[in-house]
């Protein structure tokens, strides 16, 4: 594939997408980000499931996947993270995550496409399999007591997804009939995908080097930096 | 070849009977646990059933037995080592599960292979697709109690393995794909081996054509077993052949732009309209067969020139986020990746399409005979580690 | 008739117990042997075992006999303990009935019992028994469903086997087995008596019929859902290992054996060949050329067994009811009017 041409014919599409979704939800859309044939959208919360309805009637039948996202930055050494005003990982990671959000304000949070307000972002995902076009939606979620609506009346294979998102990062679905763990074992306390939860393997022994040590084939020779 | 309306409203009808006689003879329901350790679930997914008699009054699928966090592991490695752990999603075809993750990774830092590279990439996606799915086209007849296809399978796929193992070093995980093109150029004399290689699978395709589709039991097994409509379907999130089997017509090799070199290829999207497991092997069959020509097709086209495109030594991935997804032996596999400028994606949602494809079952599973629990689930066609990611 | 007017009554009766125990094993290992192990591994294009013994692996099922022999024997918590233990002794018991009946030669026999074939089939079902007992006491639900699954399945086809039977009883006037072969013996086709009058020919329903239904009182693939692995893990065999295993296991190969000779006696003649009709040179040749029968008809079973997926429960059913036991049933009209008219 090349050219920008293409690109932008999709975008054009994206476009006429994006004003589509604008009218028929009004206000609720906050944001919005095109980016090489693709669109993001965000929604108000309370228009998370107003908004998959919508997409429904636009004709976006294929529901690709639902989950969600935790903007807190990395405890990971991150080059850039540490640099930046990082908050103490060893004392937030030690902390069950229903403790950690007694200080909402978290330092350094960096919103992906289409912004964000807060530290927890649900996304999903819809395709139209007649026009072979897709949608990010995403919608901000309360620190403290992150819930939306559940998508489960309106494509039912949100119903795992959501199950796993709750698992993995506490959110609670409204609506959705059967909450319960789907991965981990019933007794598991915390959520495991949020950025807060210690990766134990990591804090028991360190990972052994950022970059591989292992040389390129000798066979290769266009390296970049020599 | 299609099921006609008379049988679909007679099969229909005496499901309606056996209901009515259900209610009239109440009995005590039983619940069954098929797995975690069960031979039909090729792997530890446990399945729930609420029996009535050998009815399935309800079934609730389980997983986890199996889960790995891969989500969370993503975000502790750099890109270039993320493949390494991606390689074991879906299994059986490894490779296939690197692509979609290189291409974000290529979207993100705005670089794009040398088209050797892309050529290169699309033969391998395609022939751990024939690796993958002759295993299926063979164990299908397993789980229905043919014990002989799945020998067949075994033996022909291993000349498949043997080509990954000889170009990549591996013959289940090769862990070849690299950010701005691919590990080695292909060994000398393979594509000869392949183009060998590749008419094994066409007559091993024929030969199960024989051996299974023709069959009447095989038939009496799957027509009518499970059908999916294709808006539910759909809305389950549905993809790859599981929802062409329903007769929609979506393949995103054809249908979504991408770099690999699908697009100069010729070749056809297999549906059929029935969406029962009958349709759901045939679809499969007909894709291998599809796979095998498309591999001959790229062999012959090979374009000349280089296999990596300039990349840093040290590979930092600008801030922005990426969705790409390829149609993968099992359906639909993406990987929404967000990076925050650092050396490892900072979020990395993998969308695996046997997740999907399996949540279905409990709406599907319901009224069906035990036996067809197992019909049902294979035609699906999962592997467990990509479900339980 | 020499020796056998030596030998007291109850030294011969030893002597065809020894046999007839011997043969269980000695049937199930050669069937095992060359069947599930040669051929099956043939037709999938792989080699089976090839190293014990030496020649072509023939010593793994007597090494596997002698492994499940020494293994521990697992009786699970749950289970009914005698019951348990008595199940698989009820199913090779009904097996080694069998062969009391089947004729090997003029005067190799060990009971020729005048309702001989209505004895055989009779004994043949009481291996449902074991079955139900062997699932019923193993406490387990899939070993349950496959005895409920094997019990409805040998009773809708022990209907068709017998009525199968019945249009060879008609034309040999006699349901000694015995009888049947000498019946077949002294026929003639259209006037040429060289080969006798194999019942096959004039029985081809009945035979076909006969070996479905056999191949379903075997619970062999197409009809093996009892056993069914990839749904009930082993049916009623889940909580068996050991030698109760081996037992199941010789039961059904030595089942496979019995039911192949009674085939073979039904509509092939049994031990007969043109050469010698009497004396000691047909007690010789007997057993030589009912093996020979046996295995060709063993032959078939298996490739069945090799070739085809296995039916849902329903079909099964289905496919006793409505197709064999009608055609089974129109096989005996046909044959009575034939009888009456010629």
């Amino acid at each position: 594939m090349s050219s920008a041409d293409s690109t932008t014919a999709t975008d054009d599409r994206q476009k006429a997408l994006l004003e589509d979704l604008t009218t028929r939800l009004g206000a609720a859309v906050v944001g919005s980000h095109i980016r090489s044939g693709d669109l993001w959208v965000r929604v108000r919360p309370d228009a998370w499931l107003r908004a998959a309805e919508a997409c429904k009637a636009m004709g976006f039948d294929y529901f690709c996947y639902l989950s969600g996202i935790d903007w807190m930055p990395h405890t990971w050494p991150n080059p850039k993270v540490i640099e930046g005003p990082a908050p103490d990982p060893d004392d937030e990671a030690a902390l069950p995550a229903e403790e950690v959000v007694e200080e909402p304000v978290i330092e350094g949070i960096q919103s992906g496409y289409a912004g964000g307000d807060t530290r927890f972002q649900v996304l999903a995902r819809l395709y139209s399999t007649i026009r072979h076009i897709g949608v990010t939606l995403k919608a901000d979620l309360d620190d403290l007591n992150p819930r939306i609506e559940s998508w489960i009346t309106a494509y039912p294979g949100a119903d795992w997804c959501e199950r796993e998102t709750w698992e993995m990062y506490g959110f609670d679905f409204t609506g959705h009939p059967n909450l319960t763990h789907l991965y981990l074992p019933g007794e598991f306390e915390g959520f495991p995908m949020r950025k807060d939860f210690p990766l134990l393997a990591r804090e028991v022994k360190p990972w052994p080097g950022l970059v591989d040590v292992e040389q390129f084939p000798a066979t290769y020779k266009g390296d970049g930096e020599g | 070849m299609a099921v006609t309306d008379q049988q679909r409203i007679s099969y229909i009808a005496s499901q309606a009977a056996d209901a009515r006689l259900n209610v009239e003879l109440q009995t005590e329901e039983m619940t069954l646990n098929l797995g975690p350790q069960h031979p039909a679930t090729h792997g530890t997914l446990r399945i729930v059933a609420r029996l009535d008699g050998e009815q399935v009054v309800k079934a609730d699928v389980v997983c986890g037995y199996m889960h790995r966090g891969y989500e969370k592991l993503t975000e502790v490695r750099t890109f270039p080592q993320v493949t390494t752990l991606i390689n074991r999603i879906d299994w059986l075809s490894s490779f296939a599960n690197e692509v979609p993750f290189i291409l974000a990774a290529e979207d993100l830092m705005e670089i794009e292979a040398p088209p050797r590279a892309q050529w290169i990439r699309t033969l391998f996606f395609e022939l751990s697709r024939i690796a993958n799915i002759t295993l299926f086209i063979g164990e299908m007849g397993v789980q229905l109690g043919a014990i002989t296809p799945v020998f067949f399978a075994f033996r022909d796929r291993e000349y498949v393995l043997n080509l990954i193992e000889s170009a990549t070093g591996g013959r289940f995980h090769p862990n070849f794909d690299r950010i701005g093109g691919i590990k080695d150029d292909l060994p000398k004399g393979w594509i000869a081996e392949t183009k060998d290689a590749m008419r094994r699978i066409r007559g091993y395709c024929d030969e199960l054509e024989q051996l299974l589709m023709g069959n009447e039991i095989f038939e009496a097994r799957t027509r009518g077993v499970g059908v999916i409509p294709a808006d539910v379907g759909l809305s389950y999130g549905l993809s790859g052949a599981n929802i062409r089997a329903s007769g929609v017509d979506w393949d995103l090799r054809r249908d979504a732009p991408s770099p690999l070199a699908w697009k100069e290829l010729d070749w056809k999207v297999w549906t059929h309209p029935d969406g029962d497991s009958f349709a759901r092997y045939w679809v499969r069959l007909q894709e291998t067969r599809e796979a095998t020509l498309m591999v001959d097709q790229l062999l012959d086209g090979l374009p000349s020139g280089p296999i990596q495109a300039k990349v840093p030594r040290i590979i930092k991935v600008p801030a922005g986020e990426a969705w790409a997804h390829t149609e993968n032996p099992l359906g639909e596999m993406g990987y929404y990746v967000v990076s925050q400028g650092g050396l490892g994606p900072f979020r990395c949602k993998i969308r695996s399409a046997s997740f999907h494809n399996v949540s279905i079952t409990p709406w599907l599973l319901k009224g069906v005979y035990v036996p067809d629990i197992i019909t049902i689930l294979s035609s699906l066609y999962f592997i467990l580690g990509d479900i339980d990611r | 008739m020499m020796f056998a007017l030596e030998i007291p009554y109850w030294e011969l009766t030893i002597i065809k117990t020894v046999i007839v125990l011997s043969i269980i094993p000695a049937g199930a290992v050669v069937l095992g042997y060359v069947f599930l192990l040669k051929m099956m591994a043939h037709m999938q294009s792989r080699m089976g075992p090839m190293e014990p013994g030496g020649f072509h692996g023939w010593f793994q099922l007597i090494g596997d006999g002698i492994k499940f022999i020494q293994k521990e024997d697992i009786i699970p918590g749950e289970a009914d303990r005698r019951v348990f233990a008595l199940a698989p002794l009820v199913v090779l018991i009904s097996t080694f009935l069998l062969y009391v009946v089947v004729p090997t030669g003029p005067r190799l026999v060990v009971q020729n019992l005048d309702v001989g074939i209505f004895y055989a089939l009779a004994v043949s079902s009481l291996g449902v028994i074991g079955v139900l007992m062997a699932g019923w006491a193993s406490a387990n639900k899939f070993a349950l469903l496959g005895s409920l699954r094997a019990a409805g399945q040998l009773i809708a086809y022990e209907l068709p086997l017998v009525l199968a039977v019945v249009g060879v009883v008609i034309q040999a006037n006699t349901m000694s087995l015995q009888g049947i072969v000498h019946a077949q013996a002294d026929g003639s086709i259209f006037g040429f008596s060289g080969l006798g009058n194999p019942f096959f020919f004039t029985q081809i329903v009945g035979f076909g019929i006969f070996l479905a239904a056999a191949q379903a009182e075997l619970t062999q693939t197409p009809f093996d859902m009892p056993v069914a692995e990839s749904e009930l893990v082993a049916g009623y065999m889940t909580e068996y290992s050991g030698f109760r295993f081996l037992f199941f296991f010789m039961a059904e190969f030595g089942t496979a054996l019995a039911l192949s000779a009674i085939a073979a006696t039904l509509y092939f003649g049994g031990w007969y060949q043109p050469l010698f009709k009497t004396g000691i040179m047909a007690d010789l040749l007997g057993p030589v050329v009912l093996g020979i029968k046996v295995m060709l008809i063993a032959f078939l079973i298996f490739w069945i067994r090799f070739t085809f997926p296995r039916f849902r429960e329903d079909q099964l059913q289905s496919f006793a009811w409505k197709i064999l036991i009608p055609l089974s049933l129109v096989n005996i009209m046909v044959t009575a009017i034939f009888k009456v008219v010629l």
